[in-house]
């Protein structure tokens, strides 16, 4: 409950919002304030928002990435190590076949997805996956139409995921830090279209305007080849 | 911290709580797994939860979020249609090509909004009379002013949304809908911004997105670096930059900041 009086008045007010604009009534302030402040919270526990009693049992050597509101943001961190560790390479092996802004796009998404993968461990705490081994044995790095065709596959996986995997979360405040973070994600991918095509930022939307929204099995299918580690999703929430 | 206790003190405000929450996910079963299962400071996460699910959303607060982002759906469609008539504004073909992309989606977007109000039984807004030369007089003959503007729409539009994801919680297809819609206009922003030679992500209050002091609104809270309760964000892992921390997330803004900036144009 502490933590509330770290947090600015103005961030209190925007998570909970949703009560106030309903309820109007001051003394349940103090009980969406309380939200507020929990979601302030590092995650410390494992899938108390889990409707589910019986966990689905995982095989050996593989990396169950939990329920509830914990499992998929594991799932979240499992996407932001895979693309961090991506970037990470195309830095120390391949910036010098970028143009010097394209150099400074790489360095950026390297941060960014370093960040969010470095903010989702900090976040989950003991709930987080162990890091996971990748496999880039079928990516190129001396070829910089393949590397920009795997960045732009990695985002444009990471939007859809996040799209998708919005409405499984409880949390209000996890929501709106997924969101948060999916709409870099989108802008990263937009960049990188652009690079491999100037135009072609939003190709991805469909005839309504809408982007792909994916399930985290098809998710992880789709980035399966990238990562040696096991996953399962088997627990996250359906 | 007394679980039933603050159901008590809820009751005597709101009458209905017990209907409300058992309504929803028989809660007191819930929570008596939860108390089993979870150390007891996860239990305000829990019941957090519980009374975001019981109060947070009807189905007028969802119809609200709708017709709030159908109005700047409006203006963003509004805004390009014109922008795109007005000759001699938008001459590169690569730049007509982009914009008339935007376009299209913005467009998509005003139907599939009214369609989703009327299929859940609500009135979409009627379009409303926007002004972009009230502040903005050269908006529609000088270009750069045209793309400046584009990029504080486009901008604006994904901290709208981002704002009104948690009002919609309860509602999986139209939070789904949204998220889909958020996505692609920062794939717009992005673009804009680098059609002005800035980076397709914004660093700090708006550090890199050269606007004019009078568009700083829409920046406003972006150099936040406190997430999720790490409180400085920039020290998680090896450490990151003010730069890369901030343009890493993007902030959301309320239905009063982006009022404020939409009232701009009206």
């Amino acid at each position: 409950m502490k933590k509330l009086h770290d947090k600015p008045a103005d961030q209190v007010k925007s998570e909970s919002g949703s009560f106030n604009a309903l309820m109007q009534r001051r003394a349940f302030f103090r009980y969406a304030g309380a939200t507020a402040a929990a979601t302030t919270m590092i995650l410390g526990f494992s899938s108390c928002d889990d409707d589910n009693e019986e966990m689905m049992p995982v095989e050996p050597d593989t990396v169950d990435l939990g329920s509830g509101d914990t499992g998929i943001l594991n799932y979240a961190y499992a996407l932001e190590q895979l693309e961090a560790a991506f970037y990470a390479t195309v830095v120390d092996r391949s910036l010098s076949m970028f143009s010097q802004s394209e150099q400074q796009i790489m360095q950026d998404l390297k941060g960014h997805e370093g960040i969010h993968r470095d903010f989702l461990k900090a976040a989950l705490g003991s709930a987080a996956i162990p890091d996971l081994e990748v496999d880039f044995s079928s990516i190129d790095f001396e070829d910089k139409s393949n590397i920009l065709a795997t960045a732009s596959t990695f985002e444009d996986l990471g939007v859809a995921a996040y799209n998708g995997a919005g409405q499984y979360l409880e949390n209000a405040g996890f929501l709106t830090l997924a969101g948060k973070i999916v709409s870099v994600e989108a802008r990263h991918a937009a960049v990188i279209r652009d690079l491999i095509s100037n135009g072609t930022f939003s190709d991805s939307a469909n005839n309504m305007g809408l982007d792909p929204a994916m399930m985290p099995a098809d998710v992880l299918k789709a980035a399966a080849p990238f990562i040696k580690t096991k996953i399962s999703a088997n627990n996250l929430p359906k | 911290m007394n679980i039933f206790k603050i159901i008590e003190d809820i009751q005597k405000v709101d009458p209905e709580v017990y209907d409300r929450l058992d309504s929803r996910r028989q809660v007191f079963k819930n929570m008596g797994s939860i108390g089993k299962k979870t150390a007891l400071a996860a239990v305000p996460f829990a019941l957090g939860s519980v009374f975001q699910k019981a109060y947070g959303q009807s189905s007028n607060m969802v119809l609200d979020v709708l017709n709030f982002a159908l109005k700047l759906e409006y203006l963003e469609r509004n805004f390009y249609t014109q922008g795109l008539e007005a000759s001699g504004l938008i001459t590169d073909s690569a730049a007509r090509g982009a914009i008339e992309q935007i376009q299209m989606h913005e467009a998509a977007h005003v139907d599939l909004l009214k369609s989703t109000i009327e299929s859940l039984n609500g009135t979409p807004i009627d379009e409303p009379t926007f002004d972009f030369g009230k502040n903005f007089p050269n908006w529609n003959s000088d270009y750069q002013t045209f793309l400046t503007l584009a990029q504080a729409f486009e901008d604006t539009g994904v901290r709208a949304y981002k704002g009104q994801a948690a009002n919609l919680l309860n509602n999986d297809t139209v939070l789904t809908v949204a998220l889909q819609i958020h996505s692609v206009e920062a794939r717009h922003a992005a673009h804009v911004r680098r059609m002005r030679g800035n980076m397709g992500w914004i660093e700090g209050a708006g550090d890199n997105s050269n606007v004019p002091e009078g568009a700083q609104a829409v920046y406003a809270g972006e150099d936040n670096v406190m997430q999720g309760g790490v409180n400085d964000v920039k020290a998680v892992g090896a450490g990151y930059s003010v730069a890369i921390a901030t343009a890493a997330f993007d902030e959301p803004l309320s239905k009063e900041q982006v009022a404020q900036i939409v009232s701009l144009f009206e």
